[in-house]
């Protein structure tokens, strides 16, 4: 029982979604109400679970670890989310998407990523990954009038399935030739040129990778982020990226950290291609969704520089990059937002001119986002 | 005789999860075809748990076969209803002709 004290906030989490799937059926034209809610419920888990900072644990035979890197990560997850529903209410309202179901499947998604974070058994990581991608194919088809944002669903369905495929070939042997599917005694039963290992470890990254859009990985990208409704992108650019690569740190550091030798350099190559890739791609863009998909990919290669380096100080400078760049995000994608002319949502890039004339203090804020997603020195985008 | 060891059920599960594979990326029909493939590499990671699960004396991947099932239940239905509403909005779900967005 007193294990059970660790896990209140998914056990809060996951009650409070089926009490609004409940009023969504009961009460009539239920959106307001239950968006509302949601956003209260991320506050209270917020507060909820930093009032439990201060006892860490591994829970459940060890298959659950809740230390300060999880809690990290909830809080970044739980304060994104908030943040990306607040500013997209409007939209969602415009395109007439709003039924009850879209806060309860960012929730759900939200729920999925909470168990992903703080798992130390391939078993849970699995079933945390699958909850929260099945969430999200929902999320990016969820304007089914749309043949766009359907046919975002259908392309990341396909790709997302096949990495989930191969993530998991990659854990069976894993499982097989360290025989446990528990974190740390994988890392124990790890001789440094075991082949089966580092077979299983390779087909892991691969889907790992996928899931935070790296080269040469990425394909999906700027497809699902143009087709999904803005509100949607918002949300894909900044809040699994968080989890995935909150994921991406553990499993090198935890399971794989005996065979650093034998990732370093693939992680290197993920890196170094995604800069190149996602500043040459973002060249020729014209739709802005998809400028900012070529930009997120740049970003997760900077990111991953942190973790390639194998060391503590790096997975830390990757974090404090996540941190900021989730503030860049949310505020580019609030400005994209805004930017609306007779009633239509403004994609394309040629659309823009003449935005700082009607809309000087948005057009400025944007700018400052984007020269701080440029790195132009004395923007936070800069130093890290 | 040959004894049927762990060596010819890895092979086994090697061989039907390159067929999935092959399937998603030779497939130029039907997406149907393609939820068939997943499901195959699901299967392909069903026969290496169960088959190390014997070997190693350890209940553990048979319990993970239970809920890679239960899992791929619930992707296959998701997936069903992304292509029925995709299917309503443009009238055929042919893989050459999924190409609304190019960049």
């Amino acid at each position: 029982m007193l294990d059970l004290n660790f896990i209140i906030p998914e056990i809060f989490l996951t009650l409070s979604i089926l009490v609004f799937v409940l009023i969504g059926v009961f009460v009539k034209n239920s959106f307001e109400i239950i968006y509302k809610l949601s956003l209260f419920l991320i506050f209270l888990l917020i507060v909820i679970i930093f009032s439990n900072n201060n006892e860490y644990s591994k829970i459940f035979n060890e298959s659950i670890s809740i230390d300060m890197f999880s809690i990290y990560s909830k809080i970044l997850i739980l304060i994104s989310t908030f943040f990306i529903l607040f500013i997209s209410k409007r939209y969602i309202i415009d395109i007439k998407n709003n039924k009850f179901e879209y806060p309860v499947i960012v929730l759900l998604s939200i729920l999925g990523m909470f168990i992903m974070v703080s798992s130390n058994d391939l078993i849970v990581f699995y079933l945390g990954l699958e909850l929260q991608s099945l969430a999200l194919y929902i999320l990016a088809s969820i304007d089914r009038d749309n043949i766009k944002s359907s046919e975002a669903g259908i392309k990341y369905f396909v790709l997302s399935a096949l990495s989930s495929g191969l993530l998991l070939y990659g854990c069976s042997l894993v499982y097989g030739f360290a025989g446990s599917t528990n974190f740390e005694t994988i890392s124990n039963n790890t001789q440094a040129f075991n082949v089966g290992i580092i077979f299983g470890m390779v087909f892991i990254l691969v889907g790992l990778a996928f899931k935070v859009s790296v080269v040469p990985f990425h394909m999906w990208t700027p497809d699902v982020y143009q087709g999904a409704p803005t509100s949607v992108t918002s949300f894909f650019s900044v809040v699994p990226k968080i989890a995935g690569m909150a994921i991406f740190i553990k499993f090198m550091y935890v399971p794989f950290r005996e065979i650093l030798d034998q990732w370093q350099y693939i992680l290197v190559f993920m890196s170094i291609a995604s800069m190149i890739l996602g500043a040459v791609g973002a060249m020729a863009q014209k739709n802005i969704k998809r400028l900012m998909a070529y930009s997120s990919i740049g970003h997760m290669g900077y990111a991953l520089a942190g973790i390639a380096s194998g060391t503590e100080n790096g997975f830390k400078s990757t974090l404090v990059y996540i941190s900021i760049y989730l503030v860049m995000n949310i505020g580019a994608f609030g400005c994209i937002l805004l930017m609306k002319r007779d009633g239509k949502y403004i994609e394309e890039i040629n659309q823009l001119s003449g935005v700082s004339k009607n809309h000087p203090l948005m057009s400025l804020g944007f700018l400052i986002i984007l020269f701080s997603l440029a790195g132009i020195p004395p923007l936070a985008g800069f130093f890290c | 005789m040959i004894e049927i060891g762990l060596g010819h059920y890895l092979t086994l599960g090697a061989i039907i999860f390159s067929l999935g594979t092959l399937g998603i990326f030779l497939n130029r029909k039907n997406v149907i075809v393609i939820l068939m493939s997943v499901e195959l590499i699901l299967l392909a990671v069903n026969i290496n748990l169960v088959s190390f699960s014997i070997y190693l004396q350890d209940i553990t991947g048979q319990i993970f076969t239970m809920l890679i099932l239960t899992v791929a239940a619930a992707e296959a239905a998701i997936g069903l209803a992304i292509i029925v509403s995709y299917y309503r909005n443009k009238g055929s779900i042919r893989v050459e002709e999924i190409d609304e967005m190019k960049g």
